[in-house]
């Protein structure tokens, strides 16, 4: 009997795996990204002639539990009616009993290919205060991400910032949380205490320790400290180590850190939940009066660092003032001759 | 801050700074306090009214030649009652309304839509 190729082989799993929407009005144009439970594709809707994404769950996936957490995964996410969420239009299931659901059509960058281009520091915390708020939202909605990293958050080709992949996300007070990283977890249908979720640079301690009972808004908050390090040292913060400890953040040796973001960003990324931003919206109001150049809730300014501030704040009406009082200077001399 | 506020704590100082640098003019010293309630008073009436204009036009060119009128008429009305230093009053005057002008314009709230 003749061996397949690997080749082969791929192409024919690719095969098997290719929806079919046939009856549908959708038409695949072709797959975008390929991830642990589902694979996704840019189609078309031919009733309303417009490009949508579609995320198909992947052949190998198809236990209830899975299609169960792939409706609730859509169901979550048309939930949170916010600009900075990607809207889901439609849900269904294949012929083959494929879950799939349709939602808008992001064009744009992912943040981590997004700020190769020189983007300024500035206008990385506005993207970030940005991403802040789509979180907070979904915070006031009971939700908990529990994967958000750079490589989740798309940015349009007109700066607008949508939070992705919601795969994993949990409902606060539910007891049937989405996604696993486990095998047990995903024949139970449920994630069980001691599974591991998340991306390791982007995780807090809690969630890189399995202690899933103490995941909650906390938790996206550490996830979005790990965003603003990276944001502010170009590089992922280092992996919490097998004993749980981090370890330790540079971002104290890059001197043209301000230490009041150094601050929001140890904040965030505390060890102990209790000692971070109590949810998104406070990360983002603090990253907010940052940029308004108003004291930050992280950090105690000295008397200096405050005058500093203030005189940098006012900078233009300071610069106003001087010039007065040097053209009454040049006044005074002339007239006194 | 609103924009009238600005235009008063910034036009009450600049009349403070202006009033104060009259000690620099030996003959009218034994006025001084005068001098400086007097050039307070009248940079908190051009600052407040600049203020106001900056909240109803949104206009840099605008709010600078609003600052220049308000700020050189009432240093001509102070210039008039002192009956001499016209360029010595005036001119100060007339650069405290720009600055006011300048200011109100690019700081402060608008008012918010009900």
């Amino acid at each position: 009997m003749k061996q397949l190729s690997d080749k082969q082989v791929r192409r024919l799993i690719e095969v098997i795996d290719e929806p079919d929407f046939s009856n549908s009005h959708y038409r695949i144009i072709r797959e975008i990204a390929r991830g642990g439970m589902g694979t996704v594709y840019l189609a078309e809707d031919t009733q309303l002639t417009r490009e949508v994404a579609i995320k198909v769950l992947n052949t190998a996936d198809q236990s209830a539990e899975m299609r169960q957490r792939m409706r609730r995964e859509a169901e979550i996410i048309a939930r949170l009616e916010h600009p900075g969420i990607i809207p889901v239009h439609d849900v269904g299931s294949l012929p083959d009993g494929r879950v799939f659901y349709v939602m808008k059509y992001v064009r744009g960058k992912r943040l981590d290919e997004h700020i190769v281009e020189a983007v300024t520091l500035n206008e990385r915390l506005r993207l970030f205060r940005t991403a802040c708020e789509a979180v907070a939202f979904a915070h006031a909605h009971d939700v908990v991400h529990r994967d958000l990293k750079p490589e989740n958050i798309m940015v349009g080709p007109f700066g607008e910032v949508l939070v992705m992949d919601w795969g994993i996300a949990k409902i606060l007070g539910d007891n049937e949380p989405m996604g696993s990283g486990g095998e047990a977890a995903r024949r139970r249908g449920v994630t069980e205490h001691g599974t591991i979720l998340g991306t390791p640079s982007y995780m807090s301690p809690e969630q890189a320790l399995g202690d899933l009972e103490h995941v909650d808004r906390t938790s996206d908050v550490y996830a979005l400290g790990s965003i603003l390090y990276y944001l502010l040292a170009n590089v992922a913060p280092p992996v919490i180590d097998d004993d749980g400890r981090p370890g330790g953040l540079q971002l104290s040796a890059n001197r043209n850190t301000p230490k009041r973001l150094q601050a929001i960003c140890a904040k965030a990324m505390a060890w102990h939940p209790a000692d971070r931003y109590a949810d998104a919206q406070s990360l983002g109001a603090d990253i907010e009066r940052y940029l308004d150049g108003k004291p930050v809730e992280a950090y105690r300014e000295n008397v200096l660092e405050l005058a500093v501030r203030w005189l940098d704040r006012h900078r233009f009406i300071v610069l106003l003032v001087l010039a007065y009082l040097l053209m009454r200077v040049i006044l005074i001399l002339a007239t006194s001759r | 801050m609103s924009k009238p506020l600005l235009g008063l704590i910034l036009g009450g100082v600049l009349g403070v700074l202006d009033g104060l640098t009259a000690w620099f003019t030996p003959e009218v010293r034994d006025q001084m306090v005068g001098i400086v309630i007097g050039s307070t008073f009248k940079g908190l009436i051009a600052g407040v009214a600049i203020g106001f204009f900056a909240r109803k036009y949104q206009s840099l060119s605008m709010g600078i030649l609003f600052g220049l009128l308000i700020g050189g008429f009432l240093a001509f009305l102070v210039a008039y009652l002192q009956k001499g230093y016209y360029l010595e009053i005036m001119l100060p005057g007339s650069i405290v309304g720009i600055i006011v002008g300048i200011a109100t314009q690019m700081y402060g709230r608008t008012r918010q839509a009900a």
